[in-house]
Formats: C-alpha cells, sequence, structure tokens
C-alpha cells in the first residue's frame, strides 16, 4: 500500500452543483447529509434547466445559509444555456444576492459580476483554455476557475505556469463529465414529448439515460438538455499530480448514489489515510458504465489510461 | 407585416478559391474563409486557405465589392496560442473585412493589436442572451455576433431587440444540435473536438464496413449506424447516429438532416437580423454554387416584397439535393423541434 504524500501543497474538496432533477425532498436530505461531509466547498442551484423547480431561488439561498452555518464555503450556482428573460431575471437576483460567491457557467452572468465588482467563480461553461483567458477573466474579478473537462495535464501546466495571482484553479475529478448542452430536450424526445410539455420526465431517471450503441456499448447520458458521458471520471489515483500541479480544488460531480462513499475516499487519500489507486478500484467497481481518465492524459475522454481498469 | 427595404446580407462559406469566387460570381455580399491550421473549426485536410490564396481570394471579393471575413473561431491552448496571433496578424495584414473568433484571449489580442480590424462574435463563442453579446461587445468591440444555432424565433427577436451590435443567424446547412463552443461530443470519443483541434467527429476516426448486419459506420471504433441493404449511409457524425436509449433504438439526439430557414426569411428581415450565414466550408464548388444562387434569388424577392413572398419550389428542390439526408429543418427556430 502506497502512503499519498499528504506534506506538500493540499488541495480542498468541493462538491459540484446536483446536475439531475431530484425531488425536493431528495435534494434536502442530500445536502442535509453533505453538509455533514468532508467537504470544504459546496456548489448549489440549478444549472440545467429553467424548468426544474424542486427549489426555488429563495429556496436555494435558505440551503446556502443553512450549509453556510455548518461550516461549508457555498457557492451559487448559474445557469449554463440562458436563453429566456425569465432566466436572466433569476440570474441577475442570484448576482445581486450580496452574500454569497457566484459561479458563472455564461460569460453574461461574468458581464453581471464584473459590472458589480463581486469577485466570482468560472464554471464548467466557461471556456479558459489559456493562461491570457484566464488572466483577461482574472481582471474582471473572476478569483477561481474551473479547467474544462477535455484538456489535459500538460494543458493544465502550462495554464498554471500563467497563472494570475490569486487565482485558485479547480479540477472536475469525479462524476459523469457534462459534454454538451441544446436546445432540445433530450429526455422529452425519449418520451415522445414536446419540450415545452416534457411532464418533468427527468425526475424518473436521478442519473440521467444511458445511450448505447447498437452493440450495447454506453457511452453517453441524457440529462434533459444536457448530454454527460455513461462513463464517471474518475482522477483519484491522480492525486499525486494534482498536488503537484498546485491545483487548488477538486470537484466531485453529484451522483443519486454513492457520493458520500466517493467524498470519503477523496477525503482519506488527501489525508494520506487511503491508498487513492485501491480506493479508486474500489469505486469503479461499483461504477455500472466504468470510469474514464481519457481527457487528463490527452486522449479520448471515454479512454480508462490508469491502470487500475475494472473490466466492464 | 411592414414592408422592409433593408437587404439582408448573404455570407457564404469558401473553403478555396474556386469556392470563394463561385460565392461573389453568384450573388454573396461576404464570403468567410479559413486558414490552413487548426485556428478555425473546419480544420479538415485539404482545405482552406494558404497566404497566397487568401490574399487572391480577398483581391478577387473586393475588386467585385464583396467582402471577407476569415474565421478564427478555435480555443488556442498554450503550446499552440502563438499560431493564433500570427493568424489574427495575417488577416490584418491581408485587409479582411473582419475576423470572427470565439476566444477571449484570441478577441483581446485582436483588439489591443489590431484595433481598426473588424470583429464578430463567431457562433464558437456560445452568445445566447444579450448579457453575453453586451459583454462581448464591451470588453472587446465586437461589431457583430453569430447565434447558435439553438434559440426559437421569438427569442432570436428578443436577443436582438437588446443586443448592442448586429444579428448573423444561419439559415442553411449542416445543423449543430448543440450550442456550438460547448460541445465536446467528438474529443469524448476521439480526442478531437471543434474548441481544440477545429473538427468535428475527425474523417481520421471514421470507418465503414460492409458486415453481414449491414453497411456499419464508426468512430472512434463505436458504431454509429448500421444501414440496411439499399438504405443510403451518411457519414458519421456523433451526434446523428442511431443509438439504444431504454428499449428504444433511434435518432436519441438529431437526424440526419440539414438546417434549411428559407420559408422564414420575412420574418428574419422584419425583425431586423443582419446576415444570413451559410454553413459549409467543407462543401464542395457545387454546392457553393447552387446554395448561393437560390438564397441570392430568395433575399432578393424577400426584400422586393416581402408579404407575397414564399419560397419557390425548384428553390426548395435545389437545396434539398444538397442537403444532409436529403432532408432539410427549421431547427431550434421553430420551437416544435425543441
Amino acid at each position: 500500500m502506497r502512503a499519498a504524500n499528504v506534506t506538500g501543497h493540499q488541495p480542498k474538496l468541493a462538491l459540484g452543483p446536483v446536475l439531475y432533477y431530484w425531488p425536493c425532498e431528495t435534494l434536502l436530505n442530500f445536502y442535509e447529509r453533505m453538509s455533514a461531509a468532508p467537504v470544504d466547498i459546496i456548489y448549489i442551484g440549478e444549472t440545467v434547466c429553467s424548468k426544474r423547480h424542486s427549489l426555488n431561488t429563495a429556496d436555494w439561498l435558505e440551503l446556502a445559509e443553512r450549509l453556510s452555518a455548518a461550516g461549508k464555503e457555498v457557492v451559487l450556482s448559474t445557469m449554463a444555456l440562458l436563453e429566456a428573460e425569465s432566466e436572466l431575471k433569476t440570474l441577475r437576483r442570484l448576482c445581486e444576492n450580496g452574500r454569497f460567491t457566484v459561479e458563472a457557467n455564461d460569460l453574461g452572468a461574468v458581464r453581471l459580476l464584473a459590472e458589480r465588482k463581486t469577485p466570482f467563480v468560472l464554471g464548467t461553461g466557461i471556456n479558459v483554455y489559456n493562461d491570457q483567458t484566464l488572466r483577461f477573466l482574472a481582471g474582471l474579478g473572476a478569483k477561481r476557475w474551473i479547467m474544462p473537462v477535455e484538456l489535459s495535464r500538460e494543458t493544465l501546466a502550462s495554464i498554471q505556469a500563467g497563472r494570475p495571482e490569486g487565482v485558485e484553479t479547480e479540477v472536475f475529478v469525479y462524476g459523469r463529465l457534462p459534454l454538451a448542452y441544446s436546445a432540445r430536450c433530450f429526455t422529452a424526445r425519449y418520451h415522445d414529448l414536446p419540450k415545452d410539455d416534457c411532464q418533468y420526465r427527468c425526475l424518473n431517471d436521478p442519473e440521467g439515460l444511458t445511450v448505447s450503441t447498437r452493440e450495447g456499448q454506453a457511452f453517453l447520458t441524457l440529462n434533459g438538455i444536457q448530454t454527460q458521458s455513461a462513463q464517471t471520471c474518475n482522477l483519484l489515483p491522480e492525486l499525486a499530480e494534482l498536488r503537484a500541479l498546485q491545483v487548488d480544488v477538486l470537484r466531485i460531480s453529484p451522483q443519486a448514489a454513492g457520493t458520500e462513499a466517493v467524498v470519503e475516499a477523496f477525503a482519506d487519500g488527501l489525508r494520506g489515510e487511503r491508498d487513492p489507486v485501491e480506493a479508486a478500484q474500489a469505486l469503479n467497481a461499483v461504477l455500472p458504465y466504468g470510469a474514464c481518465d481519457g481527457y487528463w492524459r490527452g486522449q479520448a475522454g471515454l479512454r480508462l489510461m490508469a491502470e487500475i481498469g475494472q473490466d466492464v | 407585416m411592414a414592408i422592409s427595404t433593408q437587404s439582408l446580407e448573404l455570407v457564404c462559406p469558401a473553403g478555396n478559391l474556386p469556392s470563394l469566387k463561385t460565392a461573389v460570381d453568384h450573388g454573396a455580399d461576404s464570403v468567410y474563409i479559413g486558414f490552413r491550421d487548426d485556428t478555425n473549426a473546419r480544420h479538415f485536410p485539404g482545405l482552406n486557405f494558404d497566404a497566397k490564396t487568401a490574399a487572391q481570394g480577398v483581391q478577387y471579393a473586393h475588386a467585385k465589392g464583396r467582402r471577407v471575413f476569415v474565421a478564427l473561431n478555435t480555443f488556442p491552448q498554450p503550446n499552440g496560442w502563438s499560431r493564433w496571433q500570427r493568424a489574427v496578424d495575417q488577416a490584418a495584414e491581408l485587409g479582411v473585412d473582419a475576423v470572427i473568433a470565439a476566444d477571449i484571449s484570441v478577441l483581446d489580442y485582436a483588439r489591443r493589436q489590431h484595433p481598426n480590424l473588424p470583429l464578430h462574435l463567431s457562433v464558437q463563442g456560445s452568445a445566447t442572451n444579450y448579457e453575453a453579446i453586451r459583454f462581448y461587445h464591451e470588453q472587446f468591440g465586437i461589431r457583430r455576433v453569430v447565434l447558435p444555432r439553438v434559440l426559437a424565433l421569438p427569442q432570436v427577436r428578443h436577443v436582438l431587440e437588446n443586443s448592442p451590435v448586429a444579428v448573423e443567424v444561419f439559415g442553411f446547412g449542416g445543423l449543430c444540435i448543440m450550442v456550438e463552443g460547448r460541445c465536446l461530443l467528438s474529443s469524448y470519443v476521439t480526442g478531437e473536438s471543434p474548441n481544440m483541434c477545429g473538427v468535428c467527429s475527425p474523417a481520421k476516426s471514421v470507418r465503414w464496413e460492409e458486415t453481414p448486419q449491414g453497411l456499419e459506420t464508426r468512430l472512434g471504433g463505436l458504431l454509429i449506424d448500421r444501414y440496411a441493404p439499399g438504405e443510403p449511409a451518411g457519414y458519421p457524425t456523433l451526434c446523428k447516429g442511431r443509438f439504444i436509449v431504454g428499449e428504444q433504438t433511434y435518432y436519441a439526439i438529431e437526424e440526419p438532416t440539414s438546417l434549411n430557414t428559407l420559408e422564414l426569411l420575412p420574418e428574419l428581415q422584419d425583425m431586423g437580423i443582419a446576415a444570413i450565414k451559410i454553413e459549409g466550408r467543407q462543401r464542395s464548388p457545387a454546392y457553393v454554387t447552387q446554395v448561393t444562387q437560390v438564397w441570392r434569388a430568395a433575399i432578393d424577392a424577400c426584400r422586393r416584397n416581402p408579404t407575397a413572398y414564399i419560397p419557390k419550389p425548384e428553390w426548395l428542390q435545389e437545396l434539398g439535393k444538397v442537403s444532409e439526408g436529403h432532408q432539410t429543418t427549421l431547427g431550434a427556430y421553430h420551437r416544435t423541434w425543441q
């Protein structure tokens, strides 16, 4: 068993926003449990579809207060695809909340936050592919950025070399990867319903709908207007490298089942109490469609390059 | 509907000099091109312009009073950034009429280094709302935005009413169903995406195989589609395959079809859209000729008399011939499609 080096740079653990549509009670129970879990930062809010209404803006803000009281750093995440004026209205309300940091997932949000001179976080919806872009956005008030999931560790190293002072770097280390957004709702399409009368069918699938080839190879997940990977990105075996690259925050994307175990595994790995490779193997063993880490290694995203693969 | 005299600008694609010339000759107001590398989102083998052909193209178009735009609409990573820098400089030296860009660092560089070079925000910039458009306008002085193909017509109108800059929309051609600039499906399966490499579902990752079950198309080893004997086969673009969800096998994301908004022209003109973009820099000069001819005729007819305008059957027939899967759709403009 290899013990992790805990004397070096110590990243914080973050829980990303819930990307699926869960009923109100499920969501609140989840966050109740997470308020006691070893995560430092919790991102909350609806980022995928404005029709999902388990919690409204006031409810999210109330939840933010509770999580904050439990000692968590709370960040309010905003929508990735903004089309309707009603969506901009909600966005403005979040940007003007005056209490919690906001994660921008569209440059419209960046504009509103920069105008208020409020420091903000750049989410997965913002394309930061190079350090010049990062410096530009830092000049407008970005205090943290998350690396686009398709970029590799080599690119991360280059961007880190030119990273502006005081800006934190976050990496998506666990979960189904957000890959695309569309005007079309693929869940409604699957149920042969028009988008405007979707009957909230996303509620039936707490981890989305799996897309497989006609040979039965699962590779995508439909989550309303969002498309995710079917495979679960797992960079737990890369902890030492994430540390060496001075990554400040590791993001775990919530799943309907097993998120506590994932958080524990990363927290144990960071404390040096558990071998990350063994812990990753245990997590991967229960994944329905296996793990992936190809993007991190500069390959096709769905590939699993770390030599810990489970037969799937 | 009010009679409008404002003419929609017709923006046509050119993947090489013959396409540029035929677009100009058949009525394009503007032609957009790319350089021969990954600085643009149609980085295909054998396609695009080097310094010499680009200069010839600009000269040809300018001599006939038409404009040339250069697309530099991918997202540079640090190790390649100087290539985008050179491309911006080259576009400025060529005297092109606008650069179409998406990446913040590219827009920032162009703005600082070449303040007189007009900038258009590429569809790859993912600006779907007017707050985002205002961001690009305030920060980089963009003069035009190309909207992603995700908005319904009333949404386009709302964006336009609040946009500080002219609005260009896609009128015809290959249909991205995802918000451009935010789609990583291709790199998930092949390692290469439009944002990073200027390609989607790249040809080098494609395999065509005759099997006892029929013709199979694969991308990065994944089965995208399987065709029965006699069934017309299409290029295996990742989002346009037949897949299994639950118990159903179907086009889970999108059918192989092209966008065609010919019938929306009066409405687009009335709401004050500045320009209509035709997709297809990867297509042949014959495609460019046919599509430019039809759209020139349609735009002129609509301008002359928008209330009496209806697309002529022969126009639709011509466009149908060059459409993917010989099918067309109104796409997201029509709410029921969404």
